[in-house]
């Protein structure tokens, strides 16, 4: 047995960039995601954070083989998945799942809670111990909601109890690991906090481990035990969440936690920000040498030209960059 | 001295298929020249509706609204809730204006960003089409966008995200109004962009001497850039204070619910989040008493089942800090002590 | 935009080509032989050969096909030997049931076909748009509820109900059209009140069920765009109903009717067939139908067909191109 659950090795997603016409060409490529080497350890929590655009999300479903990569590996359980086809994959998804963002349009509103839960048996033709509807009330029960309300359809629940519902289609199969895509952005402040203490209850239960892709830098925080930033598809940081938040050594992480509001006027008020200039370059055509010189305050002629390596600081966090900060 | 805007016991309802919607419920709140006001709460709070009645923008014929939304202007004052339609018209964009959560949506789809500033421009001041897109420019560059002239000929769809609100705002302050409400301004963007925006904001306001109203779900946001907050829970205001009341002296469940549910991005060790159970009210059936209630911990520390019955006041204990609770907030203190 | 126009234009030109060629091959798969029926009654196989060489269709189908493209572009002779007939380009072809060139048949029908569609596409554009538009302000109300019963009626009313209605009762009863001028051809620019007489009541007809969708449609795309956001800002700025329904409002909501209007009128060029008929109007529509059902004039019915695809595919391309202009996210991306 392998000490990580999963591993990325030099993950490469290039979208074509599409002109649009029948007699266009493709343009270029989407660089979603260039090079990506990331590791999620067993029980372990690895936050992915970025803007939009960095291509947090197209990691995420390239871990879960939605999308095809384009190069690198993905090694999942000690075994390589990366050029496994649809057949193949069917017995390892039942080992990874995924928490979808919008808990209003991933569940299919004409099923019942109860039919959207047991699907997860059926399509893996599995019978669980003491029949499906034992099983699917008590993930209900598991996930906090009423099992008596499995035969209700998914508009008659809010929706963090939505996202419930989803968690529980997700645990149906005991996966190993879920990759969450920002499971809880688009829940009210009071309910992001439940579903993030369930969260943290079901990884403790079933020694889960969890990639948890988010721009929300505190949830982020909160969560995880390590964390990966990323930036126009390539890793910028990668540190223990600890060391990250309390002493970046990438500008672009600095200048990402000193933007996130801090929910405490005095700290607030007294903390030096950095405020980038400009706005994310386009992904079709990303800034030679280092992705972030076009908005680093620190930049030289060498982050034009070179694209920086990525330093191992110290044996849990590297840093792509040619002058990190100390 | 009065303040710029006061609205007064407003109330607005609309009916919809499953019931009356009461969005808004006998809130006052005001703001001053200069001032930053953060409304904030949950989605379903009642925090939009409100403004969108100050600024006249609710359908008139489904609408239900009373109370009173004064703004006191140098020739004095006028309600604009009582006030005629076209009255209120002549004041938007002149003496109110208003930005969105998303500024793609937001900015017309077939127009020049130039266009559309000079368009709002033209409405109050006399010029020729060029002084209007000169006039566009000038805002352009006022809020930051690079290459102002060029841009100016640019459509919404070429810009950013964070370039569309900047324009967003441009529009707005393009005739000097006096108040300006943004209703969720930072909440589509990124947080690089967001931070852009606040810092904009807070210049702007510096410089033009504008009262703001801000309206948003972030208690980060709300703690960077507001003087004053309410805080909205089921169509009411449930408290009323500066920032440091609300922040470090929380006098309603609900607010100090809300702040323990926040991760913190300072705090050290990794602590269980202190969830409120339950789920927000619906504006069509809202509980009995407190809407609060249901969700309260608090509650049942109430004799004679207060709570359940009746809506508690918003009452001020004198410095201004105002809050809409059974509890006396010594007393709350004192159970939050206990707990901890 | 100039590649835009240029890359659609050689589409349309290989999409032509194709359809004309498709015709060709269906034409060659019906179980009717024009030879045999273009002969007289002492009909003698050789007879049927000369006929069929005259007919130019003892080649190859693909070969009838490029001796047609090429008479398009340098004229054609038909026959030979002292009868031979030649047909100016762009020669569609030469009609052995009327024995003239088909582009001559088309040239003295088209004018029929076009004051329909023109008057027809005209007088529904400005009924529909701007009852939708009334509707959609006025939603709920008496004028929204008219409205929907004019809807309900046009959609549901065949134009050959309609269309016989009309002639018997406007025309005929009230004597408002002399019925000998019913399908009499007038110059609008020298005649107008002669071509208003041939072309009003078949226009109106032909109209009704046009205006009634685009009543419906225009007053759903006013309401959509009304609750939109930028709806929302412009009257955020403060500028009055009327500039935010004409300008903001409008523009946008009826950028879609474009791409339909465009595409209903272009299949009108190609021949209103009940219209035309009911009206006794000498039309594109008629004159494929005769050439169908009674005198099997291939030459006529390949002209007519493809004639009608041109129209189609040009008028989508005037669509798009236009749309290009009306909305900037095309024209810029």
């Amino acid at each position: 047995m392998t000490e990580n659950i999963l591993e990325l090795n030099n993950l490469t997603k290039f979208f074509p960039a599409k002109a649009g016409g029948i007699f266009s060409r493709a343009k270029g490529e989407v660089r979603a995601v260039d090079g990506v080497n990331l590791t999620v350890g067993r029980g372990e929590t690895v936050g992915l954070v970025g803007e939009s655009g960095c291509g947090k999300t197209t990691v995420g479903r390239t871990v879960m083989k939605l999308y095809e990569p384009t190069s690198g590996q993905i090694v999942f359980d000690g075994q390589d998945i990366t050029n496994l086809d649809r057949k193949e994959m069917k017995p390892i998804r039942s080992k990874m799942q995924m928490i979808f963002q919008d808990p209003f349009s991933s569940l299919n509103p004409r099923h019942t809670v109860g039919t959207i839960i047991s699907s997860s048996f059926t399509i893996h033709d599995i019978e669980p111990e003491g029949g499906v509807e034992h099983a699917v009330r008590e993930l209900l029960t598991l996930v906090g909601l009423n099992p008596e309300h499995i035969n209700r359809f998914p508009h008659e629940f809010s929706g963090g109890q939505r996202q419930r519902i989803g968690i529980a289609r997700s645990l149906a199969l005991k996966p190993k690991l879920i990759v969450a895509d920002e499971p809880v952005s688009a829940l009210d402040v009071s309910i992001q906090a439940q579903v993030v203490n369930l969260l943290d209850d079901l990884q403790k239960e079933f020694g889960l481990s969890y990639l948890f892709v988010a721009h929300d830098l505190s949830i982020v925080q909160h969560i995880s035990d390590r964390v990966v930033v990323m930036y126009l598809g390539k890793v910028m940081e990668m540190a223990p969440t600890r060391e990250l938040f309390a002493n970046p050594r990438h500008p672009y992480t600095k200048a990402l936690l000193s933007a996130v509001p801090v929910a405490d006027p005095k700290i607030g008020r007294s903390r030096e920000r950095i405020i980038l200039q400009g706005d994310l370059p386009s992904p079709v055509n990303p800034p030679s040498g280092c992705v972030f010189n076009t908005r680093c305050w620190k930049a030289q002629d060498i982050c034009r030209s070179v694209v920086p390596e990525t330093i191992q600081i110290s044996p849990l966090q590297t840093v792509a960059c040619h002058f990190p900060e100390v | 001295m009065s303040k710029f805007l006061e609205v007064t016991n407003l109330n607005v309802s609309f009916p919809t298929e499953d019931g009356e919607v009461r969005a808004s419920n006998e809130v006052s709140y005001s703001v001053g020249l200069g001032e930053t006001l953060a409304i904030v709460g949950e989605s379903g709070s009642g925090k939009s509706v409100s403004n969108l009645a100050v600024m006249g923008l609710h359908n008139p014929v489904r609408t239900k609204i009373t109370g009173s939304a004064v703004l006191n202007l140098a020739d004095g004052p006028v309600d604009v809730i009582s006030a005629s339609a076209d009255t209120v018209r002549r004041l938007r964009g002149k003496s109110m204006s208003m930005i969105f959560q998303d500024p793609m949506s937001a900015l017309h789809p077939f127009f020049t960003i130039g266009d559309q500033i000079a368009e709002a421009w033209h409405l109050y001041n006399k010029g020729s089409k060029k002084d209007g897109i000169k006039k566009a420019t000038e805002m352009l560059d006022l809020v930051g966008i690079p290459d102002a002239a060029s841009r100016a000929h640019d459509y919404p769809h070429q810009f950013s995200g964070g370039m569309r609100q900047r324009a967003m705002i441009a529009m707005a302050l393009v005739n000097n109004p006096s108040l300006l409400i943004a209703d969720e301004p930072t909440t589509a963007l990124d947080v690089t962009v967001q931070s852009q925006i606040l810092q904009l904001l807070k210049d702007l306001q510096k410089e033009f001497n504008m009262a703001i109203i801000l309206i948003t779900h972030d208690l980060g946001v709300v703690a960077e850039v507001a003087d004053r907050i309410c805080v909205m829970y089921g169509g009411r205001i449930v408290e009323d204070g500066t920032v440091d009341d609300i922040f470090y002296r929380p006098e309603h469940p609900y607010t100090l619910g809300l702040l323990n549910s926040v991760p913190r991005i300072t705090a050290g060790e990794s602590h269980r989040l202190r969830a409120i159970p339950g789920q927000p009210p619906s504006l069509i059936s809202l509980p009995s008493g407190c809407a609060f209630q249901p969700r309260c911990e608090y509650s049942t520390k109430v004799s004679s089942g207060a709570c359940a019955s009746t809506v508690p006041s918003l009452s001020d204990k004198g410095s201004g800090h105002l809050s809409r609770c059974h509890l006396d907030a010594a007393d709350l203190n004192n159970l939050v002590k206990d707990k901890a | 935009m100039l590649t835009f126009v240029a890359r659609r234009l050689a589409y349309t030109i290989i999409l032509l080509a194709i359809v004309s060629l498709t015709i060709f091959f269906i034409f060659d798969l019906i179980p009717v032989d024009p030879a045999r029926l273009v002969c007289s009654k002492q009909c003698t196989p050789s007879l049927v050969e000369a006929n069929r060489h005259r007919l130019g269709l003892d080649v190859s189908v693909l070969e009838q096909w490029w001796r047609f493209i090429v008479g398009l572009f340098a004229g054609r002779t038909f026959g030979e030997e002292g009868i031979a007939i030649t047909c100016a380009a762009p020669a569609l072809g030469y009609s052995f049931s009327r024995h003239e060139c088909v582009t001559t048949i088309v040239a003295e029908a088209f004018p029929f076909t076009l004051s329909l569609a023109l008057g027809a596409f005209v007088l529904w554009l400005s009924v529909g748009i701007s009852l939708g538009v009334l509707s959609a302000r006025k939603k709920g109300k008496f004028a929204d509820r008219a409205a929907s019963v004019f809807v309900l009626v046009g959609t549901s009313l065949p134009t050959f109900i309609t269309g016989i209605l009309v002639v018997l009762f406007i025309v005929l009863q009230f004597n408002l059209v002399n019925p000998l001028e019913l399908g009499n051809w007038h110059n609008p620019f020298t005649e107008p009140l002669g071509w208003l007489q041939t072309f009003f009541f078949p226009c109106a007809t032909l109209a009704l069920a046009y205006a009634a969708t685009y009543t419906r449609f225009t007053r759903s795309n006013v309401i959509e765009t009304s609750s939109e956001d930028f709806i929302r800002t412009a009257r955020a700025k403060g500028l009055t109903e009327k500039v935010i329904l004409r300008k903001h409002t409008l523009r946008a909501a009826l950028a879609p009717i474009v791409t339909i209007a465009g595409l209903d009128f272009a299949g009108l060029l190609g021949g209103a067939i009940i219209t035309e008929g009911i009206f006794g109007l000498n039309g594109l529509g008629r004159l494929s139908i005769k050439a169908v059902t009674q005198t099997y004039d291939l030459p006529i019915i390949v002209a007519t067909t493809l004639i009608a695809s041109a129209f189609v595919l040009i008028m989508n391309l005037i669509v798009d191109i236009a749309y290009a202009f009306i909305d900037p996210r095309v024209r810029t991306s």
